[in-house]
């Protein structure tokens, strides 16, 4: 088994730790286990979580200057201690820093699955709208203007039912 | 209402029966949601956590699909209960931990559980006996959708549903089923599956999640990626995997019997000799034995029948339910006295395993190979 981190020497430090009922396992050649500081107490659990060197990446979009939460107050040494965001707000606070975390730990970095119904009618909707707009400005170009007029009619409801969404 | 009032008594649910269930034991698809405009449970002060446990639980209360649920707040509930809930899997151990400000909503069928204030403000599960992965994605999605309209989901249109924890981000789905693997754990091939499951993005966990080593040889397999994939297609991924995972143990299964049929034999034989004879029996021993004589049911050394006894012993020999049984508080070594006392008198009237026959010309002993 080789070093997961150089991936040359092999792997002599194996290391498996329960990080809330999650087992996480890290099997290190000793240069590197050394360079990270396994079994030194300041070897994180976010590390552990997202792979070595995650806390170390989320921490450099500070630029020296300690970001904060506006939602929650959350910083990133909270992150690096808990391995959990503070609040919704987070993802976009600390953006930069997870973005190279979620591509090494999910499949792809768009959401591709379930959206709750409103927001995909809303989406759906000012979509149609678009298209809409587009056909107008076209009618008026051409100088369609009976086309023109049943187009705005139809913008018009579609803005309405756009409006009577519940707002999110 | 009483907890235990309200739990259908494990004799019940060893019986429930599904799909594939000689292997898959049960399926589990969790959705984790959080609350726009508070914080994570893990983060929010107290204050808050009470205020998202008063918005939701109502509104969870309210489906009709837990109507008539057992709903409780966590600091209601004593420890000796909650270790209950984690031994029924109805609900994790992280969640066991939690006091006020956290909930449980449980449908009657126990197919249904909504952890509120776990490590997301909810964590909805649905459950079902075998393989039956779609009809449970199938089930909470539908609860899901009814919640969404009364309660205001922290939801991003390109990152998802956001979670406490970015493993969870996206679908905040966890597809998993658990399995029973003794064939492969005996023919020495669970290492392997283990690091080919592994490489497919998939975990596998024992049946608690802790070490590598299953107690009982019952494994969780789940999905780890949430982000970039739709959930009927993590669903189908695991699927495949599981039926792949079935085959194998099928096939390791066979295979033992046919060329080690005396050591298949020989560990079931003594496990019925332990499980119906021992004094004092720990609950890890009791587990790995149990497994054993769960083979022994899908080999036909025992009847059919027997397997809902097993499965029902598997639950009530556990540390929670024993001592649930008896008013004075336990140690373990009184509990391990008292669970061997339950164990033989339970199999009592089982007989012993009766290894079929070898067919014509069939080995007497096991073939070196």
């Amino acid at each position: 088994m080789l070093c997961m981190l150089c991936k040359q020497n092999p792997a002599k430090v194996h290391l498996t730790q329960i990080v809330d009922d999650k087992m996480q396992k890290v099997d290190l050649c000793e240069d590197c286990a050394k360079q990270k500081g396994v079994n030194h107490p300041s070897f994180s659990p976010a590390d552990l979580l997202f792979g070595l060197g995650a806390s170390q990446e989320i921490a450099q979009t500070s630029s020296g200057v300690e970001v904060r939460c506006p939602g929650c107050g959350f910083t990133q040494a909270d992150f690096k201690k808990a391995g959990r965001l503070g609040c919704a707000q987070c993802y976009a606070t600390f953006a930069e820093g997870l973005e190279g975390l979620l591509k090494t730990m999910h499949k792809g970095i768009k959401h591709v699955g379930k959206t709750p119904a409103a927001l995909r009618q809303g989406r759906d909707l000012n979509e149609r709208l678009k298209h809409l707009q587009k056909k107008l400005d076209k009618a008026v170009t051409t100088e369609d203007f009976e086309e023109a007029a049943s187009l705005r009619d139809e913008i018009k409801s579609t803005k309405d039912q756009l409006d009577s969404i519940p707002s999110r | 209402m009483n907890m235990h009032d309200f739990l259908s008594p494990p004799v019940e649910t060893a019986r429930r029966t599904g799909p594939h269930d000689r292997i898959v034991m049960s399926s589990r698809v969790r959705l984790a949601r959080n609350l726009r405009g508070l914080a994570f449970p893990g983060w929010a002060k107290k204050s808050e956590r009470v205020k998202a446990l008063e918005i939701i639980r109502p509104a969870v209360e309210s489906l009709p699909q837990l109507s008539g649920a057992f709903s409780e707040t966590m600091d209601n509930l004593g420890p000796l209960d909650k270790q209950i809930l984690v031994e029924r899997h109805l609900i994790s151990r992280e969640h066991a931990a939690k006091s006020s400000g956290s909930g449980l909503v449980l449908n009657k069928e126990e197919s249904l559980c909504v952890m509120i204030n776990e490590e997301d403000h909810l964590r909805m599960q649905a459950l079902r006996p075998g393989l039956q992965l779609r009809q449970a994605w199938m089930a909470i999605d539908q609860v899901d959708s009814e919640l969404e309209l009364k309660l205001d989901y922290a939801f991003n249109p390109e990152l998802g549903y956001l979670t406490a924890c970015p493993t969870n981000l996206g679908t905040g789905i966890r597809v998993s089923a658990m399995l029973h693997l003794p064939g492969l754990v005996l023919s020495e091939q669970i290492t392997q599956i283990i690091s080919s499951v592994n490489k497919l993005g998939l975990a596998v966990r024992g049946l608690y999640g802790e070490g590598t080593e299953a107690l009982g040889n019952v494994f969780q397999v789940s999905n780890q990626m949430t982000l970039g994939e739709v959930e009927t297609e993590i669903v189908e991924r695991l699927n495949k995997v599981l039926m792949q995972i079935i085959e194998h143990e099928e096939n390791a299964r066979g295979l033992l019997l046919e060329k080690k049929p005396k050591i298949v034999y020989n560990h079931i034989g003594r496990a019925y000799g332990i499980l119906a004879n021992a004094h004092s029996i720990t609950s890890k021993e009791t587990m790995n034995l149990l497994s054993l004589m769960r083979l022994g049911v899908d080999l036909g050394e025992f009847p059919a029948g027997e397997r809902a006894l097993i499965d029902e012993l598997f639950v009530i020999t556990q540390p929670a339910h024993l001592q649930k049984q008896f008013t004075e508080k336990l140690v373990a070594e009184e509990r391990d006295l008292l669970r061997a006392d339950m164990l033989r008198d339970r199999l009592r009237h089982v007989n012993r395993p009766n290894p079929k026959a070898p067919g014509p010309g069939g080995p007497a002993l096991d073939k070196r190979n």
